[in-house]
């Protein structure tokens, strides 16, 4: 009993750090240090001194943002919340192990780069490579991300192995490129080459797709839930479902499932709306 | 004016025989000297250090267009390895193919001076020239690649042996290169038309000519005009299961040609080129074979190149190998066919410790190097960037020194690898005067370098002095001070100047390049039937393919009286 209210009291004793960007920044601010590991078990002041840089200038965190430090600390439940225009401020949440980022406005690139476990949230929009190469976490995008969400580092295939990325708005061009494991779901649209090079994992995509949809895939899920213009060449079609199950949910259709992609002796699936897709019927008579 | 006095140092110098030696050695003017007096002398401490001439590298691709599109094909393999600016050096990347300045920054770091690069396609002579000049701190030089040039397969086809010496004079000239590469014998050009060469008794289409056939030509050509180091051959079938019959054969083709004691054939990354089996699944070592050979004959020497167990990246001339390789890894590939000369790929690769046949490589590679006994014949190498990056030497050393070293490698391999090595059985172990003989004074005497590998008087004066005491350190137990000590040296001395201390840059300098100026009575200028075919095949005009002395940043250009 003892122990659950010393628990309780744990999970109650949250520490929220606050950061109001003090101006506008109109060149990329890099802040890899914004991050709960980063700021666990460190005074304000110490805190404050953090390096960041801004276009080639090392700055400190102060120098760029007014910290408001509320409770006491605590390694645990560790909050950071930015509030304000963040788009300029890359790397917010990288190779974070733990702990919450919310972010209230819009996010700049390579949000959650890495991120190993923990979960952030953004309000507004967040840039292009959000969640690449992560590992584990959650990120939350309340509004449109932009391209290569949970992708590789260029030139390498080593992309996002784990943990999931929610976005409830429109997603950029190859979201999942060489996606390894976890989960991406897309609430609004996607551009080209959504799954491209993927190697396992599962992509959902509620609304439209630009096509192009798993290019080189070798294994894993795509769900196209709405609109796809065209199914590429190499992809072969298997059978129609009335229903697919995506991370423990079970998703409505009925869907196409096609195999591919065959040009890199691929067995990855790509399900696609039968309702939304009239001009996909045409398949059918491969059945 | 500068002096220089290397005080009580453990002297290893095995071209003069001298044999950890407390002596001083002094440097006058970027040589070294008999004596010089102290009091105008800057004096360096070495006691309880290891003395030893500057490291000699005699096969890395380090530069050339094809080195460049190695670095555009990898942009995740600088992420994870950058150099910031300081004040003396500039910024740059690794890992596996470090950019210029880098590369320059960590072989010096190593108490490494000279370098060679084995591959030049001769057109692009002019691209590797200006990033060796953009290498610092380093003496270099570069091979052109001469197996599958038209006119020298049609020159072979048709006897014309002293012409075929004429043109070689006239490319050396033309490209500032050093000696012969040979990358699989008309294989490349076969590759051209999507073939490769069985063996070496295979024909060259179009051509009609053999790879044995292209192998002595050259190797006689090398012999009428003097040249300093040997022919350069990569073999025919390399990194093929059972082509240990094919280096053996390679070998064996010019036994005749050699005279004396002096070698004729250089064999690079010899590793490659030792394996048995027929397939990769039966794949086993064939270092025995090769190293019994090689111990019995006088006319060939080998560099080893060591495999690591890394994530690299592969670059060869060899573009049927590479697409083999391709085809293996399924990995991003570059294809390149540079025009009538020769062929390149390039494949990113990762050697795994629990792949058999990668652990399998491994373990042959340091067969070779432990089973030929005389270090004279054999360099240490890894064919950087192919079996890994050049900064790995400290690790290979200590696997050389220490069968300690070894041992707590092996466990870490495959089962079915260390079940088929023979490394358990060789208990031999390399002095530091050994390592002194193949990382250096064996390299520098292979290459026909008379300046280098050595600190008689009258030697550049190119100095590494590495933090390890030989009398109070056993490298068999304590392998990881000497992997420590080598991978940052002491203090590296560069033309009579200590270029590094304590593993630092102290003052960037240029180093030279050296290229042959052969001297031949046949008139080397190219006749008009030449001329002609430079307009009909080749990019470039016959006027605008050579590259001027002046175009080089330190020229050094050694003179050489050929025979034709």
């Amino acid at each position: 009993m003892l122990q659950l209210l010393y628990r309780l009291r744990r999970r109650f004793k949250k520490i929220v750090i606050t950061l109001h960007p003090k101006r506008l920044f109109d060149i990329p601010v890099d802040a890899e240090c914004i991050n709960p590991d980063m700021f666990a078990e460190k005074s304000a002041d110490e805190i404050a001194s953090l390096k960041v840089w801004e276009g080639n200038r090392q700055r400190t965190l102060e120098d760029l943002f007014k910290i408001k430090n509320e409770t006491v600390s605590s390694s645990e439940e560790l909050t950071i919340r930015v509030r304000g225009d963040v788009s300029k401020v890359r790397r917010i949440g990288a190779k974070m192990s733990m702990g919450n980022i919310i972010v209230e406005g819009d996010a700049g690139m390579h949000l959650g780069e890495e991120m190993k476990g923990g979960v952030i949230t953004v309000t507004g929009n967040a840039d292009s490579w959000t969640g690449a190469r992560m590992k584990n976490g959650t990120i939350e995008i309340k509004g449109d991300a932009g391209d290569y969400i949970g992708a590789s580092y260029r030139g390498s295939t080593q992309g996002m192995s784990g943990g999931k990325i929610i976005i409830h708005g429109d997603a950029g061009y190859e979201v999942g490129c060489f996606m390894r494991k976890g989960f991406i779901k897309v609430c609004g649209n996607v551009g080209q080459f959504a799954g491209i090079h993927m190697r396992n994992g599962t992509i959902l995509v509620q609304g439209n797709s630009e096509g192009r949809a798993g290019a080189q895939m070798v294994n894993g899920k795509i769900v196209v839930c709405g609109y796809l213009p065209s199914v590429i060449p190499t992809f072969t079609i298997d059978v129609i479902r009335p229903k697919v199950k995506v991370n423990g949910e079970e998703v409505e259709g009925p869907f196409y499932q096609f195999i591919g992609d065959l040009a890199d002796r691929g067995d990855g699936k790509l399900f696609v709306s039968k309702t939304k897709n009239p001009h996909l019927s045409m398949f059918e008579e491969y059945l | 004016m500068t002096h220089l006095i290397i005080k009580n140092g453990f002297v290893y110098d095995p071209l003069n025989g001298i044999n950890g030696e407390k002596m001083d050695i002094f440097t006058s003017n970027g040589r070294i000297v008999e004596k010089v007096a102290e009091k105008e002398a800057k004096v360096i401490d070495a006691s309880g250090m290891i003395v030893m001439p500057g490291g000699v590298d005699i096969h890395c691709h380090i530069a050339g267009a094809e080195v460049n599109s190695g670095r555009l094909l990898r942009p995740e393999d600088h992420v994870k390895d950058v150099e910031v600016k300081t004040r003396l050096t500039r910024s740059g990347v690794g890992y596996s193919i470090p950019s210029t300045f880098t590369t320059g920054y960590r072989y010096s770091r190593m108490g490494y001076t000279t370098i060679m690069n084995p591959s030049m396609p001769p057109l692009e002579a002019r691209h590797t020239h200006e990033e060796l000049d953009d290498t610092p701190m380093l003496d270099k030089a570069s091979y052109p690649l001469l197996g599958d040039w038209w006119f020298v397969l049609e020159h072979l086809r048709d006897g014309l042996l002293e012409e075929c010496a004429a043109h070689v004079a006239w490319i050396m000239n033309a490209t500032k290169g050093y000696a012969i590469k040979i990358v699989n014998p008309g294989g490349l050009e076969a590759w051209s038309s999507g073939r490769n060469m069985r063996d070496i008794d295979d024909s060259v289409p179009y051509f009609n000519i053999t790879p044995r056939e292209i192998i002595r030509g050259l190797c006689k050509v090398n012999k009428l005009l003097n040249l300093p180091h040997t022919i350069h051959v990569h073999t025919n079938n390399l990194g093929k299961p059972g082509n240990y019959v094919t280096a053996l054969e390679t070998m064996k083709c010019v036994e005749d040609l050699a005279e004396g004691d002096r070698p004729v054939i250089h064999v690079t990354h010899s590793q490659f080129s030792s394996y048995k089996g027929s397939d990769w699944r039966t794949m086993s070592s064939g270092a025995e074979e090769v190293a019994k050979y090689v111990n019995h004959h006088s006319h060939v020497t080998l560099d080893v190149g060591q495999v690591i167990f890394t994530d690299t990246t592969t670059m060869t001339a060899d573009g049927p190998f590479q697409h083999r390789l391709y085809l293996m890894t399924g990995n991003k590939w570059v294809n390149h066919d540079v025009e009538t000369e020769t062929t390149a790929g390039i494949v990113p690769f990762r050697y795994r410790r629990k792949s058999a046949v990668h652990a399998t490589q491994w373990s042959i590679g340091l067969e070779l190097a432990l089973l030929i006994k005389d270090p004279w014949k054999i360099c240490m190498t890894t064919d950087h960037p192919n079996g890994g990056p050049f900064t790995a030497y400290p690790s290979i050393i200590a696997w050389f020194m220490s069968q300690v070293a070894r041992k707590k490698t092996m466990m870490k391999i495959s089962k079915r690898a260390r079940r088929n090595s023979l490394l358990p059985s060789i208990d031999r172990e390399y002095s530091f005067y050994e390592i002194a003989t193949i990382t250096r004074a064996g390299q520098a005497k292979i290459l026909g370098l008379k300046q280098k590998g050595h600190l008689g008087v009258g030697a550049d004066a190119d100095i590494a002095i590495y933090d390890v005491n030989p009398e109070q350190v056993d490298p068999s137990r304590k392998y990881k001070t000497v992997r420590r000590a080598f991978r940052k040296a002491a203090y590296t001395i560069k033309g009579g100047e200590v270029v590094v201390k304590d593993g630092q840059i102290v003052k960037p300098v240029y180093g030279k390049t050296f290229w042959l100026d052969v001297k031949t009575s046949l008139p080397m200028e190219v006749n008009d039937d030449l001329k002609q075919k430079f307009r009909d095949y080749w990019t470039i005009e016959y006027e605008n393919y050579a590259i001027p002395e002046r175009f080089l940043h330190a020229s050094a250009p050694i003179s050489i009286k050929a025979e034709v």
